[in-house]
């Protein structure tokens, strides 16, 4: 409107702009901007002049040079010898190994706490209740200290642990387990175990068509299951158990052979699993809750039993209010994970974050890595989630 | 014709007393806890863990615990005999510095002034119904700066106290309450911009506040350790604690953002249809309809964000900062102490639960407060 009278007036004076809703908005976004540009601007200048005073290169060339620190945990070949990047990237598969065995183990105590928290029965709900409220409120770092403590101090030394079941050591340098180390044929049962999980896909498709045009139930969960762990059983029987399996054994003060885990992933998978499913198990009762009693009553109506009533009813429903809670939770251990360094669980953050920024003084370039991981990693996920919640939106008519 | 019973005309019979089992104690178990063999088995198995937990817990904790009259771990031991129960002694004999950190004993009454001070505040904040809030609100706005000037000192007359001498609950409360304060009007400047249709202002808020939200507060921690000061002019010398108060109030900056964000999106269009109409500009209608409305809903999930800011101070301890816990934690690496990690994670776990806990009840309580409108 007021764009149509100063056309018509022809009297564009500096009021009549900043008065104008939108001319306004243009000179704010320009101002805006400009003071952004120079902030920026003012940090750049000041770190290269900083940089220029103390006489710091920068570059990405560090990550070449050999790291010179031994790492206590790695997924991949790594010694002392080999480069910061590759240290880098043994930090960073574990923290996403510790991560995806926390969000499992955490999803499985949230799922669990949150429906027992609802249930009627009394003790069990209020312990659940007691076990939600006590991690809750207190902090994470101090729970991953605690349990690192507990495993440290009351675990035996390796010399005087027995062996908790046949070949199974829990001392307070880790857990030791026999190891399966497959010998040569053992591609074809992984091959197998493919053809399992297709096979038995294929048959829940057939499964839910029957289904669907007989109202006939065919166990498809009983021939997945056997399929899918029997085929691949099947063919390592007959090539003849291709597997040797490496027993942990005393030599000297510690164990050799065997595959260990060691006392700081257990503690730090212990610690974000409790807490985080302390958090999933509200979310879950807040979902669970979420779903209208009419859907229960309605079910019980249909003669649908009571678990079933759960499973094929309230818990579909409840999934689209808990996903997305349920996804942060999951990007919160992600990220919590980075506590590692408080017990030397050589992570992304301890590792490139920690010791390689300490050794060669790359502050700038160690934690633009570290963060742009991190961000790179809460992108892709939050990414995903947009992708689920349009697809699980409610369609209202 | 003794026994001849009573007759009562129709619907005149006094009420009898339900069938002894269907009320009562017992009816209640047979329906919470022994309703099915299942149930009764988990009601065994969630007894079982409570017997096996609690009774050694309490043991450990107090009965067979030593609180005074033992200076190293060794006496503690010595007093607990066969018994080994926790050794609360350090506790005890380290409590001003768990509270005021290496604050100078002789300056300590200003923290302890501070504290009241604080308390004040809260009091004021909290209580509801209180007469004459005005002069009230303007102390609770004074207070906080009082204790600044009492704190830091240097003015006033008061000796300075460089802030690496602060630590304890002392540094906890400071970073937690800074870090809530004065983020409070960041963040609503972020939310606001967020929802802007001015793109160029939604854009730089969206990147701030998701990548804050995106990296580890440790990460962010690291950076103030280490990163700030090649960002500073050259030269100017910034305290670490004022550098982490910086890091610590962003954090808390963007999280709050995302939750005025949600309360701003509660809010009905025709609110800001009708401030419109009404001929409100901008400002005014936010500042008379719109945040008002918004930051109501918006109060549980801030104080959610405290407590998780709260707890995340522990942090600080990482990159040398003392809290409660470095506190702690230098008292357990001496000689006298060596070996009490346990009693003290449990002793700063007991602190955190009781402030935590406290405010989530707090914020449950304001929430049914607040749900005025129709459900």
């Amino acid at each position: 409107m007021s764009g149509i009278q100063i056309q018509e007036k022809k009297t564009v004076t500096l009021g009549s702009i900043w008065r104008d809703k939108k001319s306004r908005g243009v000179i704010l976004q320009i101002i805006a901007v400009i003071g952004i540009l120079l902030f920026l601007g003012n940090i750049f200048s000041n770190t290269v002049e900083n940089l220029d005073r103390l006489g710091v290169k920068v570059g990405f060339d560090f990550l070449d040079e050999p790291a010179n620190y031994d790492i206590n945990q790695t997924l991949i070949d790594y010694d002392s010898s080999d480069s910061h990047f590759k240290a880098g990237v043994v930090g960073l598969l574990n923290t996403l190994l510790v991560a995806a065995c926390g969000i499992v183990v955490a999803t499985i105590f949230g799922f669990t706490a949150g429906v027992l928290r609802l249930s009627n029965n009394f003790v069990l709900s209020r312990l659940m209740q007691v076990y939600v409220e006590l991690t809750r409120n207190i902090p994470v770092l101090l729970q991953i200290l605690l349990w690192h403590g507990i495993i440290i101090h009351s675990l035996p030394v390796p010399k005087k642990a027995e062996a908790f079941v046949e070949g199974v050591f829990l001392t307070n340098r880790g857990v030791f387990l026999p190891q399966p180390i497959p010998q040569e044929g053992f591609g074809w049962v992984w091959i197998a175990l493919f053809l399992g999980i297709v096979i038995a896909i294929a048959f829940k498709r057939y499964a839910n068509k029957i289904q669907i045009e007989t109202g006939k139930l065919l166990p498809a969960i009983w021939v997945g299951v056997s399929v899918v762990i029997g085929l691949p059983l099947i063919v390592f029987l007959l090539l003849g158990t291709p597997v040797e399996i490496s027993y942990p054994a005393l030599k000297g003060f510690n164990f050799k052979g065997g595959f260990v885990v060691k006392p700081e992933f257990m503690a730090l998978w212990f610690a974000l699993s409790i807490y985080t499913g302390a958090f999933i198990a509200e979310i879950v009762r807040a979902g669970i809750q979420s779903v209208d009693h009419g859907q229960t009553e309605a079910a019980h109506a249909l003669g649908i039993r009571p678990n079933f009533t759960m499973r094929l009813v309230v818990i579909p429903q409840a999934m689209r209010v808990i996903i997305p809670p349920l996804i942060s939770q999951y990007l919160n251990l992600t990220k919590n994970s980075s506590l590692a360094i408080a017990i030397g669980y050589m992570d992304l953050v301890a590792t490139i974050g920690g010791i390689s920024l300490n050794q060669t003084g790359r502050a700038l370039e160690s934690m633009g890595i570290v963060l742009s991981v991190y961000l790179f990693i809460s992108i892709v996920i939050s990414l995903l989630m947009n992708i689920y919640n349009k697809r699980v939106a409610l369609v209202s008519r | 014709m003794s026994t001849e019973t009573k007759k009562y005309s129709i619907g005149m019979h006094p009420a009898l007393p339900p069938p002894s089992g269907t009320v009562g104690p017992v009816r209640w178990m047979r329906d919470n806890l022994f309703s099915s063999t299942s149930n009764t088995l988990l009601t065994l198995i969630g007894l079982y863990l409570v017997y096996i937990i609690v009774p050694p817990f309490i043991e450990w904790a107090f009965i067979d615990s030593v609180i005074f009259g033992a200076e190293s771990r060794k006496e503690c031991l010595k007093i607990m005999g066969d018994d080994r129960g926790a050794c609360w002694s350090f506790v005890y004999k380290r409590w001003g510095q768990f509270v005021y950190g290496f604050y100078p004993v002789e300056e300590r009454w200003r923290v302890n002034v501070g504290f009241i001070l604080a308390a004040l505040t809260i009091a004021i904040v909290l209580i509801e119904n209180l007469r004459a809030k005005k002069p009230l609100i303007i102390a609770a706005l004074a207070f906080p700066i009082i204790s600044f000037f009492l704190v830091t000192g240097g003015s006033f007359g008061l000796a300075e106290v460089p802030t690496n001498k602060w630590g304890g609950i002392l540094l906890t409360l400071i970073v937690g309450f800074t870090g809530i304060f004065v983020s409070l009007p960041i963040s609503i400047m972020l939310a606001l911009s967020r929802i802007s249709k001015l793109p160029i202002f939604s854009f730089f808020a969206t990147i701030f506040i998701e990548f804050i939200r995106g990296v580890p507060l440790i990460t962010l921690l690291f950076i103030a350790s280490t990163l700030l000061s090649y960002f500073l002019p050259p030269g100017s010398n910034f305290d670490l604690l004022l550098r982490v108060l910086i890091m610590v109030t962003l954090f808390s900056a963007a999280y709050i953002a995302e939750v005025i964000r949600g309360g701003l999106a509660a809010i009905p269009t025709g609110q800001y249809e009708a401030a419109d109409a009404l001929g409100l500009s901008y400002w005014q209608s936010m500042r008379l309809i719109i945040l008002p409305q918004a930051l109501k809903i918006s109060i549980p999930g801030i104080v959610g964000s405290f407590i998780g800011l709260f707890k995340d101070t522990t942090l600080v301890v990482i990159i040398g900062l003392l809290d409660p816990l470095g506190i702690g934690m230098a008292a357990i690496s001496t000689t006298e102490w060596a070996g009490l990690s346990t009693e003290l994670y449990v002793f700063i776990g007991l602190f955190f639960f009781i402030f935590c806990f406290s405010m989530s009840r707090y914020s449950l309580h304001l929430e049914k407060k607040l749900h005025t409108g129709h459900k």
